[in-house]
């Protein structure tokens, strides 16, 4: 089964984390290391990081349908920083590697323990609707 | 009568992909259907030659599984025509015959780069086409190269296909003027392939194909089909002494080491001895281009043993070149850095405030990065913290960001 796990942890407004240089290379290498390690475990389906929240821009269609653009955010809204989607044999699994995720080494090494969402992945019909 | 399959034989499958489609099309006349019999024909070899050997005449082989799918496909598209009206009558279906012939016309690889870099295309189908149509990659190889799904690349293909045909370009060797109209597009393609594969090597995408060593490959092939021109050897030396770094530009946790911090010991001679000489072979043909200049300052670089022995005046004297032979923003912004090198950082801070009233540059992430890097040099960490930090937000590349975080947060410690 498929999930998605969000890290929504960036906030309008919030740049470029300013964390002394040898704890922003241990999160750098966190990451890498989760990401080759789902790949050997044979579950990382794709995963994608995403530009700062300064470069986002809210877009509606306007009565002509052509794009309003809008870039300026409440302070409080809170970003999708990047995602991971994986294959897991179970749901626990998935919280499993959520719970990694959040428990990112930040500033000082501590672990920032964020918030991840998880969400299953809408799957094709069952066999037995087939 | 076979021989068998080793490690060269995926190289000489992927050779013949280009003849063989130039003798389909030719025969069919019909490019489009005739590249997708051909990409048939590939797959059918990479799954039946490793097991049961390569045949004695493997374009012969090829040709003939694509212009029997190509047959087949006639026969079909006339049996439901004929279903459709309603005319129940014999017909004599006239398919060209197929004789294998020994020569090989090696135009033909040349008439399909130049069909396939076409400036009618986008630069992504352009690439895709290329890698499928003359690189002999499968849809399933190049989709997995951009990390897109396999039927997002195949109508990326089939639109391309489409757009030539549209286009009504014949299936010919080019004019002398055509030819020179649209080799740089050529050239162009071949640059950004190779820039795909450059970047795309950093990241946890291990099991990507190698597009910078296909790169050069075909460039490799270009030169052999234009040994005269001077950019197409410039281009192949400037991948070469580009790719001779690249063991040594990224670091145990994939972040990117920039040039001055590079072990130089890992460099690849052997590459970088290739393209000096290439090189040195076109600069005393008088000419010089885009291609060849890049390609001499990158040269200038491999040549230093130590990063301290730069030859930065030389660096700076051909990108004055390169200003006058290829005026553009990025240009200038690299010019800033040599000239930073020889003159020191003052005048070349003064340098980037005409860019930032430039619409192509101003707020661009390199533009903040290189300022960042100028600001650090002249020592006012203060405000290359805040650049380095803004090119960090800005740039879309995740080792970049990573670069330029660390290089902020170096200094903010300091």
């Amino acid at each position: 089964m498929k999930y998605i796990i969000m890290m929504n942890t960036m906030r309008a407004g919030h740049g470029v984390p300013e964390w002394p240089q040898k704890d922003l290379q241990a999160h750098i290498a966190f990451m890498i290391g989760l990401n080759k390690e789902l790949q050997q475990s044979g579950e990382f389906v794709s995963a994608e990081g995403l530009s700062f929240p300064d470069q986002a821009k809210l877009v509606q269609a306007g009565k002509d349908g052509l794009p309003v653009t809008d870039g300026i955010f409440p302070e409080s809204k809170e970003f999708l920083a990047g995602y991971w989607i994986v294959d897991v044999d179970s749901p626990e699994r998935a919280y499993a590697i959520a719970a990694r995720v959040s428990a990112a080494p930040g500033a000082g090494g501590k672990p920032l323990n964020m918030p991840i969402e998880v969400r299953p992945i809408m799957s094709g019909p069952p066999p037995e609707m087939l | 009568m076979t021989n068998p399959w080793d490690a060269t034989s995926e190289h000489l499958l992927r050779e013949l992909a280009p003849q063989v489609l130039g003798a389909v099309s030719r025969r069919f006349r019909d490019f489009s259907s005739a590249e997708d019999a051909v990409q048939e024909a590939m797959i059918a070899a990479f799954t039946q030659w490793p097991e049961e050997g390569i045949p004695d005449n493997p374009r012969g082989w090829l040709i003939q599984v694509a212009s029997r799918r190509l047959t087949d496909q006639v026969r079909g598209e006339i049996a439901r025509r004929e279903r459709e009206t309603a005319v129940a009558r014999e017909t004599d279906i006239v398919v060209p015959t197929v004789e294998i012939e020994s020569d090989m016309d090696p135009d033909d690889t040349l008439i399909l780069l130049f069909m396939c870099c076409h400036p009618a295309l986008t630069s992504s189908s352009a690439i895709a086409l290329t890698l499928r149509a003359v690189g002999g990659l499968t849809t399933a190889e190049i989709a997995n190269a951009f990390l897109v799904p396999e039927a997002t690349m195949a109508q990326r293909i089939s639109r391309a296909k489409q757009n030539i045909k549209a286009s009504g370009v014949p299936f010919r060797v080019p004019s002398p003027q055509e030819h020179s109209e649209r080799l740089p597009v050529v050239l162009h393609v071949l640059y950004l392939i190779f820039n795909e594969g450059y970047a795309s090597s950093i990241g946890s995408h291990l099991q990507r194909l190698d597009l910078a060593r296909e790169a050069i490959r075909l460039t490799r092939c270009a030169k052999g089909l234009l040994p005269e021109d001077a950019e197409v050897t410039g281009l192949l030396a400037l991948m070469l002494l580009t790719d001779a770094r690249r063991a040594a530009r990224t670091g145990p946790d994939e972040e990117l080491i920039p040039l001055d911090k590079q072990d130089r010991t890992l460099w690849d001679q052997a590459k970088i001895s290739e393209g000096i000489e290439l090189l040195t072979a076109t600069l005393s043909k008088g000419s010089v281009g885009l291609y060849q200049l890049q390609a001499a300052i990158a040269a200038v670089h491999d040549e230093a043993a130590r990063a301290e022995d730069t030859d930065w005046p030389q660096i700076l004297a051909l990108y004055e070149l390169l200003k006058r032979v290829a005026p553009s923003p990025m240009i200038t912004l690299n010019h800033a850095i040599a000239a930073a090198m020889v003159h020191g950082p003052s005048k070349s801070l003064e340098l980037l405030r005409a860019l930032d009233k430039g619409a192509r540059l101003a707020g661009h992430y390199r533009l903040d990065a290189v300022r960042a890097h100028l600001l650090e040099m002249v020592g006012d960490h203060e405000s290359a913290i805040k650049h380095y930090r803004i090119a960090a937000s800005r740039t879309t590349s995740i080792p970049e960001r990573n670069y330029l975080m660390t290089q902020a947060a170096r200094l903010a410690g300091d």
